[in-house]
Parts: C-alpha cells; structure tokens; sequence
C-alpha cells in the first residue's frame, strides 16, 4: 500500500511537470499536426505529373511494353501480390504482368481508366483486364501514422531518457535515493505517466486529424490503440536504456539523435521501405518505429485487425520486455 | 550519557585505491547536535553519505538506535544536501506534499509551514524561490517525515548573512524540539553556534572531537592582542613576534599584562587594540594546517 502511494504522488509530480511545461506540451502536440496539415497542402493539386504504372516480369530489351506513350513513369515491380494493392491504393495507376498477359486497374480511378484505353491500343492483342477498387490514399493521409508514431519516438525517449539524465544531474534522483522511494516504484512512475501522457496526445491529434482531413480508418480503431501504446511502451523502455546511467545531458542528447535520426529514416515514416536495400530492410526490422508505422497503415488503409498485426504486436512488446530487462538492471540512482 | 542514536563504528571507504575516510568512530547522543567539520576533501561529505545511506561503506558498522542499519532506516532520517534541485514546474505545497507522501510518518502540513516560515511563497515554483526561501523549503522536506534524526550538510552555504542567521534561529528550534541532528558545514562560527560537539577530520580521519569549549580549551590558553598595521615598527622595537593577518598585527600570548607593559614602554599607540580569545578557526587552522586544500 505504501509503496502504491509513493508510486502515485511521483507519477502525479511527473505529469504535473509535463502538462505545465507549455512549450514541451505545445510542441508534441503542434509538430506532428504542422507536418501532416502542410503535406496536405502541398500535396493538394490537379494530379501527378506523371502516371505510374507497375511492370512485371522480365521485360527484353529494348522493348517498351507501353510502346511510346507518353508522361508515363514506368515502375518496376517484383511482388505482384503488394503491386495490386498499390493498384487499389491509387499508388500505380496501372499495373501490367508483362509475361502474364494481364493488367490491373482501378475502376475508381480516372487515370487507371484514361491508361487501360490507351493501354488497349497499344499492345495486340490486348492484355486481359483485371479490375481492382479502392479510394485513394493520400500522401498526407499516408503520412499520418508514421508522424503520430515519430512524435511518439521523440516523447517517449527525450521524456523518460533526458529527464531522467536531468534529474541525475541536478541531484534530483539523489534527493528520492535517500527516500524510501524504490527504483522500481520511481521508474514505474516515470514510465507509466510517460505512457499515458504520450497515447493521449496520440489519441488526440489522430481524432484531430480523423476529423479536419477526413484520413481513413478501415481496420479495428482498438487494435490501432494497441499498436501505438505497444509502440509508445517499446520506446519509453528504449529511452530507460539511455536514461539508466549517464549523468552527462550532453551526452544523453547525443545518444538519443543518435538513436532518433536513423529510426526516422529506416522505419518508413517518410517514404516507403520498398526501395531500400535488402540488408537495411532486414534492419528496419529491429527497430520498434518500423513495426508501429507498418501495423498502424495496415489497420488504417488495408482495415487490418489485430490477427493481422499480431507479429508487429509480437516484436513490439518482444523489445519492450528486453529495453526495460536492460535498462532497470542498469539503472542507478546516480 | 544516554544510548547514542547514531553510531559510526570504524567507518571506511575506498575509491579504488585510494581511501577517502579510514576508519572514522563517533556517536551522536539523541537530541545533540553533532557537527562534521574539515577542510575541502578531507572526507566528511562521504562519511555523511554512508551515514545517509547514499554511499555503501567499505568497512565498518553504521548502527542506529543500538541495531545495524536496515531498509526502515529512510523512514526515520531527514536530509539536506547542500544543493538539491527539486522538479520543475512543481510549487511549494506539491513538492512537500510529493515527499510528504514518500513516508509512512508525517509532519502535519501546516505545522511544517509554519515553522519553516513557507506561508508567502507556498504556491509559487519551487525554480522560482530565492536562495533563502530555496533552503527553508528543503529543510521543510527534510521534516517532512518529522525524522528522529536530521542531516544538514552545509545547510547555509551561499546564503546571505541575514538569512544564514534566521535559518540558524530555525535549526535551534528543531534542536529544541528535542531533534537529532548531524550539521556539516564550512563555517566555524556556523558549528560554534549550533553544535553541542563537533569532530574535525582530516584526511578521511578525526583529528579531533568533543565539546567546541573543551577542545578550545585543551588546545589553546592564550589570548590574542590584534594591533593595527601601522603599529609594526613599535612591536619591533619591543622584541615582540607578531602574525599578519587580515585583523591587523597578531600577538598571542599567556601575560596579557605583561605584554601591555611592555608595548607601553616602547611608546606602542594602543589607542586601537582589541583582545580575543581563540576561534574554532583558529582551531581548525592549528590543526589541518594552513596551506590551501583543492
């Protein structure tokens, strides 16, 4: 019972901290709707340039299987499987299986329809047509559960990790050390008020966003709930890690970029990781950023539920459980 | 002699090879206050950890109340450090009320701002207090658990004299109240004050311990004549040694009378003598020396 109480007045003092901290506050909650409402704006026009169109299969050379038309990017594609969702997703406008002889459109789609005559007219005989449907998805829309789970990379390891390192320096963990405080009541507290504070800002810039653009929600809005607070569980366990030892701010901050900027850049927030190499897809894997954007568009886009997320459930709290083994055995209160 | 609250038994601590406190023993009688003096690393602030239960020792036995210390030991001691942060963006009434809620004891609120005089600044930012304010804020969290034994490690360091003195008027009660305490502290005139026995360690020993008026008199039984710089030439010609210091020209001696006669003869202006006796200062430099510590 004693123990309980100390474990809620620390983590009532935490979020005290954190909900009084207006600029910390202002900027979690600003920076990811500033991006996904800009991306919006930017991406608002009359349509690509260019249309895309997937090709499959081996093509000979010199030989252009869209003969010579024109404002055409042609798309290599190697998994026809993932090439017909971006058909459905409006992310190729076409997609043609060369050797097959078929190709794929979306009948919602006006460019899918403008390619598919044109299409027609060039290759004898015509391939056979195979029609997919499904709304678009747009970038900004795209783009959102990537930036939802960013700002909750950024929350989860600058909020646990350099707190902790500022109240080591500052003689704030050496004052509750001389407490009855335990380190598991202090870290659970630290980590608990990190949790709810971060899947409510979460929460509420997602309904934000839900509601002013209109993003989509095909899947089970619960599982999508599950996959961040796993994700926002596996990250404050990672910044523990960080938090666990160094007294040096300077040194937590550049261990923390260190660990921010590649996840920012592997784990598919920006663009996908289709394009990236092999060896730096296998390593995207390993990092929980990947598995809470991949699960979230799956349930918000393809209406995935939680059978369908398991796996990246799965690794999630896989890494959770071995972030806080490691950083609770490490820690030290000075 | 009542059974001591505290004991320190052979206390020892090492930092790899090099041993910071070797082998300290005292005892702190309950409602004493027991001051830790010393030069800069002579190891009074770890010895004070170990006794908090900060630092583990190397060797030795901490026992309180008769029995070796154990996990409800945090229960009963009250801390201040010489420089402790408390969280942002928390007030005065929060941060107390955090560390109240830490214990299973607990002050009465209102007693514990009253008596450490919170009432004008409860509600604003603890990072927004003066100085002065700061300290008695962290000592109203050291009594947040009304402790049977008090740590106060240089408690006043950085304060003006104006409320240096009321922080002491402030200890002075808690002692009346019958408290325990354990003072480390860089002013001599801080320890003469407040405490009922000090021990001075140097080099991670005691070099000695006991009443501030015992140990003054064991080690001194002169008095000291202070003359002005100007007067250099007249102690000259008496044959008198003196010592410059920044009070002017210093002669210790046992024949006051004597030594004013003979200043006398030798036509001495001793229109701006003054007479003391002998400081903790002058103690603390007899004994760890007067060359600069780092």
């Amino acid at each position: 019972m004693n123990g309980l109480i100390r474990f809620w007045v620390v983590w009532k003092a935490r979020n005290r901290e954190f909900l009084r901290d207006r600029a910390s506050m202002a900027w979690n909650i600003l920076l990811p709707l500033l991006i996904v409402f800009g991306f919006s704006m930017a991406y608002t026009g009359d349509g690509p340039a260019q249309y895309r169109v997937g090709l499959y299969g081996t093509v000979a050379e010199g030989i252009d299987p869209l003969g010579d038309l024109p404002h055409i990017r042609r798309v290599p594609v190697t998994d026809l499987d993932a090439a017909i969702v971006k058909v459905e997703r409006h992310q190729l406008d076409l997609l043609l299986d060369v050797p097959g002889g078929r190709y794929w459109v979306n009948r919602d789609s006006p460019h899918g329809e403008m390619l598919a005559r044109a299409l027609e007219a060039v290759r004898q005989p015509p391939p056979v047509r195979q029609q997919v449907s499904g709304a678009a998805v747009r970038y900004a829309h795209w783009l959102l559960p990537g930036i939802l789970a960013m700002n909750m990379m950024f929350s989860c390891l600058f909020g646990v990790g350099y707190v902790v390192v500022r109240y080591r320096k500052n003689g704030v963990l050496k004052r509750f050390k001389a407490t009855p405080l335990t380190a598991f009541e202090f870290l659970t507290a630290q980590l608990l008020s990190r949790l709810w504070l971060t899947l409510s800002i979460t929460t509420g810039v997602f309904t934000l966003a839900w509601f002013l653009l209109d993003v989509p929600l095909r899947g089970n809005p619960l599982a999508l709930f599950t996959v961040y607070a796993c994700g926002a569980m596996a990250l404050i366990c990672l910044g523990l890690i960080v938090a666990a030892r160094l007294s040096s701010q300077e040194l937590a901050d550049g261990l923390l970029n260190l660990i921010t900027w590649p996840m920012m850049f592997l784990s598919g927030v920006w663009f996908s990781n289709e394009g990236l190499h092999p060896w730096l897809q296998r390593l995207a894997e390993l990092l929980p950023l990947t598995h809470v954007t991949e699960a979230a568009r799956a349930i918000m886009f393809d209406g995935a539920g939680f059978a369908a997320v398991a796996p990246h459930l799965a690794a999630l709290l896989a890494m959770a459980a071995v972030f806080l083994l490691v950083g609770a055995r490490s820690f030290r209160w000075e | 002699m009542s059974a001591p609250l505290l004991e320190a038994r052979a206390l020892i601590k090492d930092y790899g090879a090099k041993r910071a406190v070797n082998g300290v023993s005292f005892c702190v009688e309950p409602g004493r206050c027991f001051g830790l003096l010393g030069p800069n690393g002579a190891g009074k602030t770890t010895t004070v950890e170990m006794l908090e239960g900060i630092t583990a020792p190397s060797g030795g036995t901490i026992l309180f109340r008769g029995a070796p210390v154990g996990p409800d030991y945090r229960q009963e001691i009250g801390l201040m450090f010489q420089s402790t942060a408390l969280q942002d963006f928390l007030t005065v009434r929060e941060a107390l009320d955090t560390f109240g809620h830490l214990y299973r004891r607990r002050a009465a609120f209102d007693e514990l701002v009253r008596h450490c005089a919170l009432e004008d600044f409860l509600d604003q930012y603890a990072n927004t207090l003066s100085g002065g304010q700061r300290q008695r804020v962290l000592l109203a969290i050291a009594l947040a658990n009304r402790p049977a034994l008090l740590f106060l490690d240089e408690p006043t360091t950085g304060l003006d004299p104006q409320a240096r003195r009321r922080f002491w008027e402030l200890i002075r009660d808690i002692k009346a109240g019958g408290s325990t305490i354990v003072l480390t502290t860089h002013y001599l005139e801080e320890a003469h004050a407040l405490c009922d026995e000090i021990a001075i360690m140097d080099h991670g020993r005691i070099i000695a311990q006991g009443r501030p008026a015992t140990l003054l008199a064991d080690h001194f039984d002169e008095s000291v004549l202070i003359l002005p710089p100007d007067q250099a030439p007249a102690l000259a010609r008496a044959g008198i040694a003196t010592q410059e210091t920044l009070h002017g020209l210093e002669i210790a001696t046992r024949e006051v009378n004597a030594t004013l006669r003979r200043l006398l003869e030798v036509d001495a202006d001793l229109s701006g003598l003054r007479i003391r006796t002998a400081t903790l200062e002058d103690l603390f430099l007899e004994l760890t020396g007067r060359e600069l510590r780092g």
